[in-house]
């Protein structure tokens, strides 16, 4: 046995403030349950049958005290209400130059794919004090991707990409987990986050052999796949050209304007047919089921890396 | 004994068919007694080599698709067949028309087809769970349950499916029975808080029994039928299926708890000696409770992938859910004050109650914070919290009415002494299993699992030596309320000095339950100096 671990390891600042509210919630509840005991205990033992304690008659004006702990009550947990929901709408904004790594799960894995094209299995490896973005695909069932030394989670739905974030600011080995029921072997579809010094982590990096960036092996995809017969000059049907899109405006043929990030990229690739850009015939076939989650993730990383500016790709 | 007892409800006739084809809702009551402790034990037993089990770290009794059926029947055993019929069907059923002065309830037949409903949509169940089980757990998530679950899904959940219909049609005769046949007397605000709280529990079954009806069949339409709905290999989406499942299984939580609210409501005030402090305000929050409970089920699903905005708001009326259960607690702890308390056993249990619940509802606020939420949902954390509730809650509410009601129910006192013993020895053996759990949650560690990393293992090891004595708390009034039966000293008619309409009757009462209708003069609870006062006339 390992003694009695009563504390998760703390790994990220924003993993600090998490602890900040649960110890605090943490007082609240042992403060209250304290005085519920107390009380029970109190008059249970001054008031017992037979006691000679004095009693008046009953009060009649309980209204007082029912608005009085009602308010307290209300006050206080609208207060806990916005303390909670102020961290969490942390996990909702991600800092813009975040380097982004692709996840996909599927019964009973996570993979792991980073920008340099670098691959891993129920393992993920990223370096310390930089913000790191993560774009999560399920290929079958709902997983959820779960690291409690960050105090972090989300449910990967499948059909969609779901996002998070983190900055981890301590040099470790942490716990990765699936969190939500998947199956048979959901208990082992997890391993390890590796949080690692920079010269570390680039050696990892060189360690995983010379391959090709995520962007070029999209770039290849986009051609085998038959996209840039229509989306590249000289293409036989017209069709949006996609250098410039990523990141930006796209306006809809019926006159909505959505951002082209990779949720719309996924979705115009699987259901083209939804959200056609203005001045577009609605031609392109669709591509559903014939993409992998993983191929997917290139092609969205490739027009990424030939829109605008966006250090995402490093 | 010697003298012949006068005719009651048990002895009025004999013979099997006298208690299979019965309208009375006294034996109906006893009929659901027999269903639900069957399937606590069905339920309970799967409990138990779940916490055998996770002992060890690693696998033991068995692979891990035997685990994850296990789970799955402890959940669907105790949600659908224990807990949410548990106080509603047997209290509920015995003592509504007791306590409103009424014969029986509204519609007898139909009562007697609930049972029919419940014990058929159980046997189905059970069937399921026998001939090679379930591997979704108990929330039959999408897109798993269409294409990925193996074993009997779709007679599981059309056993589900049945015994619903069975809390649809308690519900609407608990809300005619209420409405139309209480005594001369009886008005709305001298209901006992049991009935107020029962009420408001047939409210929920009847509004959102329905909404899981749908859910069901949406699933098998998706599984059996092919079409389309909740699973994205279809062109649906997963998230629209737990929207609606949530949006019963959270107010299942209500009707789960708001029994034992009443339960707790009634022994209290008895064993004070006193009247319950702020009655309007106790009633009014068992409406407030099933009425706000219908817009908090988002809560279940804030790491889902659900808007960012419907977080924050389903995460402001979580915390206005929990108002009213705070006022509960603090009006039960000040009818205690300047009382005449004794401690017998459904008082005991009823402390066990009042504590447990209050950990139970404050670790509720800690999931209710989006920012802790993320962190513990998924993990041991909720499963500790949602057992402090629905174990440490519901269920010590559920012995304390048994223990408080018994003497009514059987016309036999049980022994004190082994009754006090049981409940302190369920309040120690809960917190023991319970309470490592939220230790291991927040250290992260995750629920449905057969194997867990190591350092994990202590916190598990105290939680299952914990759930050995609970198991024994739980079976010792077994034991001595059969005992009570066979030996146990005749009841009087109202044994704890109580003030209800059910205490003026004979124990057990007369198959029509009054021998005239007593025309009620009073509220309840209303105590002279710890001296009871009836509420009717005649007592």
């Amino acid at each position: 046995m390992h003694g009695f671990p009563w504390w998760p390891p703390t790994a990220s600042a924003y993993a600090t403030r998490v602890n900040f509210l649960f110890s605090s919630l943490l007082i609240i509840a042992a403060l209250t349950v304290g005085l519920v005991i107390f009380l029970l205990a109190f008059f249970a033992t001054k008031y017992r049958h037979g006691s000679n304690a004095v009693r008046h008659q009953p009060t009649k004006k309980t209204w007082r005290w029912e608005v009085g702990w009602t308010t307290a009550s209300l006050l206080i947990f609208v207060g806990l209400a916005v303390w909670g929901g102020d961290l969490y709408v942390h996990l909702y904004n991600p800092p813009p130059n975040a380097m982004q790594i692709f996840i996909v799960g599927k019964q009973w894995m996570w993979k792991a794919q980073h920008p340099g094209g670098q691959r891993e299995i129920d393992e993920l490896h990223v370096p310390v004090d930089e913000d790191v973005r993560l774009v999560m695909a399920s290929q079958d069932v709902i997983h959820s991707f779960f690291i409690p030394a960050l105090r972090i989670k989300q449910d990967v739905v499948p059909g969609r990409y779901e996002t998070m974030w983190f900055r981890a600011d301590k040099v470790g080995r942490y716990h990765l987990f699936c969190a939500e029921y998947c199956g048979t072997d959901h208990a082992h579809m997890g391993g390890w986050i590796y949080v690692m010094s920079p010269r570390d982590f680039a050696d990892w990096l060189q360690a995983q052999g010379g391959q090709q960036t995520l962007a070029a092996q999209g770039e290849r995809l986009f051609r085998s796949y038959g996209c840039s017969g229509c989306h590249e000059p000289g293409g036989t049907v017209r069709a949006p050209s996609l250098e410039g899109v990523f990141g930006g405006p796209v306006p809809l043929s019926d006159g909505s304007v959505v951002t082209a990030d990779e949720h719309y990229i996924r979705d115009s690739i699987l259901n083209p047919q939804a959200q056609v850009a203005a001045g577009y015939q609605p031609v392109m076939p669709t591509f559903a089921g014939q993409i992998s989650e993983d191929d997917l993730a290139k092609l969205v990383a490739y027009i990424e890396s030939v829109g605008p500016k966006r250090s995402g790709a490093r | 004994m010697h003298a012949p007892r006068s005719q009651n409800y048990l002895n009025a006739t004999v013979g099997i068919r006298s208690w299979l084809l019965t309208t009375d809702h006294k034996r109906i009551a006893l009929l659901y007694f027999a269903g639900i402790t069957f399937f606590f034990l069905i339920g309970g037993i799967a409990a138990t080599l779940i916490r055998l089990e996770l002992i060890t770290p690693q696998p033991d009794l068995g692979s891990p698709d035997f685990y994850n059926r296990l789970f799955t029947m402890h959940g669907i055993i105790m949600v659908w067949f224990f807990l949410i019929p548990s106080i509603p069907t047997t209290m509920g059923n015995f003592m509504i028309p007791l306590m409103i002065g009424a014969r029986d309830l509204a519609f007898p037949r139909l009562n007697l087809l609930s049972w029919y409903l419940y014990i058929a949509g159980g046997l189905i169940t059970i069937a399921a769970l026998l001939l090679g089980g379930v591997d979704t757990g108990w929330t039959f998530y999408e897109p798993y349950s269409t294409f990925y679950a193996t074993g009997y899904l779709i007679l599981a959940v059309f056993g589900i499916f049945v015994a619903g219909f069975s809390s649809i049609l308690t519900g609407l005769n608990f809300i005619v029975t209420v409405h139309k046949l209480r005594a001369p007397g009886m008005t709305w605000y001298r209901l006992p808080v049991f009935v107020w709280s029962t009420y408001a529990t047939s409210l929920i079954l009847v509004l959102a029994t329905p909404v899981l009806a749908m859910t069901l069949l949406m699933l098998l339409a998706e599984r059996v039928l092919h079409v389309g709905i909740v699973s994205p290999q279809r062109g649906g989406d997963p998230l629209l299926f737990q929207h609606m499942f949530w949006f019963y299984s959270h107010p299942a939580v209500y009707i789960m708890i708001l029994p034992s609210m009443g339960v707790i409501s009634e022994v209290v005030p008895c064993f004070s000696g006193k009247p319950l402090f702020g009655y309007y305000f106790v009633v009014w929050c068992s409406i407030a409770i099933a009425a706000i409970g219908f817009l908090v089920w988002g809560h279940h699903m804030f790491v889902a992938g659900m808007s960012l905005y419907a977080s924050l708001a389903f995460s402001f009326l979580s915390y206005l859910v929990a108002v009213p259960s705070a006022i509960k607690v603090f009006n039960w702890v000040a009818t205690m004050h300047e009382g005449w308390i004794r401690f017998d056993a459904p008082m005991l249990y009823a402390f066990g109650f009042i504590g447990l619940f209050t950990i139970g509802g404050l670790t509720g606020l800690m999931l209710a914070a989006l920012a802790v939420d993320v962190q513990v949902t998924d993990t041991y954390f909720v499963v500790a919290h949602f057992h402090y509730i629905m174990v440490g809650g519901a269920v010590m509410g559920f012995f304390a009415g048994l223990h408080y009601w018994w003497p009514k129910i059987s016309g036999r006192l049980y022994p004190d002494y082994w009754a006090r013993f049981a409940a302190i020895l369920a309040f120690f053996g809960f917190n023991l299993t319970f309470f490592p759990q939220f230790i291991l949650g927040y250290l992260g560690m995750p629920r449905r699992y057969q194997s867990y990393p190591p350092e994990f293992q202590i916190w598990n090891v105290l939680s299952s030596a914990g759930a050995s004595i609970l198991a024994v708390g739980y079976a010792l009034p077994l034991f001595y309320l059969a005992w009570s039966i066979l030996k146990g000293p005749r009841a009087s008619a109202d044994p704890w000095g109580a003030t209800g309409l059910e205490w003026t009757t004979s124990s057990p009462p007369p198959t029509k339950n009054f021998p005239k209708i007593p025309t009620v003069i009073r509220p309840p609870y209303q105590y002279d100096q710890g001296v009871p006062c009836t509420q009717s006339k005649d007592g």
